[in-house]
């Protein structure tokens, strides 16, 4: 008995730091979100939720996580799959692996400040584009402070992540799945229809449902872009924390909850994904 | 004709990944009128209170990176030790900060230690910032965790540890002196992680109201033009630079640098 009770002194640290800084607070905002300012058990802070203005920030945030994770998924697809099988030099993959690795990370402020310089009113790609082609993007109706140009700008962390993780699970793609397939007599087309997306799809639903939590979750980037101009979940949130916008403190948190909620079915699929795809892979 | 595409699909991510380094770069550059200059640097790097956040934010990001690892390496090393039915439990909680938005980390700290509080943290500025680097330290959690429990992985903890023990070592310095070293690389990839996602940090720093470099980015955003693509360029070189040295780290110690 003492020797139970010495063994789970050691890990007790990490406990408390985690129970302090991590259970507790999230616990606390969870518990906030079924109380009435009297501190009663109450659903109306979720009702309130359906409100048009929440409801129409959980859509647009929705959107553009939809967006960039698509399209995050099939352009690192594609990239990753070029690599690996598309017949380019070797010495592509290890540059390609690194400078994903550095993207991944570069989101938040610079990030946004990136993207005013390149895709701006005055950056680099609208002036060059005005002076070369006469093509004015402004005037076509692109705006980097709206939905697309958030999607374009999450994209470039998105298709990094995407690179990082599904380039393994190509390679995990076994030869002989391809010759068997060739064998009896399958065409490329049957192969990738047949044999290697239904035993990627895991990874690919496992890796678009990760990427969705991470632009959901996202604040510093679409922040400095748009200040509070495009009013996505985390900006609302940002606000609502800063300044109680909503003039209900309660219902922030049933909005911080009802962020949990997403990103944490987001990442249920990933972890379920990811166990399927890995029973190919041993 | 398969290579085709294959080209296609990397010059033009190629293309999207290059223009807005280059768009940055190029707009930085910008500042003096008709002329390429480095006015904005020099705008900027003389700017009393850029000096300051970065000084701040690099100092939080290093007790970051120390207190990150006076709580993942005796953790990780004595569940694989004595706990290792536990290891699920330990890997979940560490995930946890991937899952919860930081935006709901940081609101619920707000809410629990403030100053009507039973720990009122943000009631001063030494408590505050203890605050938000317990927030970072959360932060980092995922990816310390991951690369020592890697790093461990590759030693025989129990017989290490045995040895360490039949010579006469204490438990802190079989820690410190004997497990630390071994899984150094490890350590130093995650370390430079931590920084990188540290150094530039802005919703906790914001909304615990610390003069950390994110926020007075995003201020120096909000009011100028040109100095902000500087800024842009310098973070992008920190972020380079810490993951250029972490991978080099880990190949010279051959670790794996675990992806997110």
């Amino acid at each position: 008995m003492r020797q139970i009770g010495w063994n789970w002194l050691g890990i007790l640290p990490f406990f408390a730091f985690a129970l302090l800084f991590l259970v507790l607070p999230t616990m606390n905002i969870v518990i906030g979100a079924f109380q009435n300012p009297q501190g009663q058990f109450t659903f109306d802070n979720l009702a309130g939720l359906t409100s048009p203005r929440i409801v129409s920030s959980f859509a647009i945030s929705i959107k553009v996580s939809l967006a960039s994770a698509l399209l995050g998924c099939l352009i690192g697809f594609a990239m990753a799959a070029a690599v690996v099988m598309g017949g380019v030099p070797g010495w592509i993959k290890a540059p390609l692996m690194t400078f994903s690795g550095v993207a991944s990370n570069f989101a938040g402020v610079p990030l946004a400040f990136a993207f005013i310089a390149t895709l701006g009113r005055v950056g680099l790609v609208t002036m060059l584009l005005r002076q070369w082609f006469g093509i004015n993007i402004y005037a076509l109706g692109f705006n980097l402070l709206s939905f697309w140009g958030l999607t374009l700008t999450y994209l470039f962390f998105q298709i990094p992540l995407m690179i990082l993780i599904i380039t393994p699970a190509l390679e995990g793609l076994k030869r002989e799945w391809r010759e068997a397939a060739e064998v009896l007599g399958a065409s490329t087309g049957q192969y990738w229809r047949m044999v290697a997306l239904p035993i990627l799809f895991p990874s690919l639903l496992g890796t678009f449902a990760l990427l969705f939590a991470n632009s959901f979750g996202a604040v510093a980037t679409a922040y400095a872009l748009t200040g509070s101009s495009l009013s996505i979940v985390p900006i609302m949130l940002f606000a609502q924390i800063r300044g109680d916008v909503l003039q209900d403190p309660h219902l922030g948190y049933a909005m911080a909850f009802g962020m949990i909620v997403v990103t944490g079915l987001a990442n249920l699929a990933y972890v379920i994904m990811r166990t399927r795809a890995e029973r190919w892979m041993r | 004709m398969k290579r085709v595409w294959s080209w296609a699909a990397l010059i033009l991510g190629g293309l999207y990944f290059l223009l807005p380094l280059i768009g940055t770069i190029e707009f930085s550059l910008r500042m003096r009128r008709g002329e390429y200059s480095l006015d904005a640097y020099r705008s900027v790097l003389s700017d009393a209170n850029f000096r300051a956040t970065f000084s701040y934010s690099v100092v939080m990001a290093l007790l970051t990176i120390v207190l990150g690892v006076l709580i993942v390496v005796p953790t990780a090393y004595w569940v694989r030790l004595r706990l290792p039915r536990l290891r699920p439990v330990i890997e979940f909680i560490t995930l946890l900060p991937l899952v919860i938005p930081a935006i709901v980390v940081v609101f619920g700290y707000i809410r629990l230690y403030n100053t009507s509080s039973v720990l009122p943290l943000t009631g001063t500025a030494s408590g505050t910032n203890l605050l938000l680097l317990c927030g970072y330290a959360t932060l980092a959690l995922p990816y310390m965790y991951r690369a020592v429990d890697t790093g461990l992985s590759t030693l025989d903890v129990r017989s290490l540890t045995e040895a360490a023990q039949s010579l006469g070592a204490g438990w802190t310095r079989i820690i410190g002196r004997l497990i630390l070293p071994n899984v150094l690389g490890a350590v130093m990839s995650g370390a430079f992680l931590s920084f990188a996602i540290v150094i530039g940090e802005f919703t906790m720093a914001a909304l615990l109201n610390r003069p950390a470099f994110g926020p007075y980015m995003q201020l120096l955003g909000a009011n100028r033009a040109y100095e902000p693509a500087a800024l842009a360029v310098i973070a992008f070189a920190v972020t380079w630079g810490c993951m250029g040295v972490m991978q080099l780290i880990s190949r010279l110690f051959g670790t794996r640098i675990p992806a997110k």
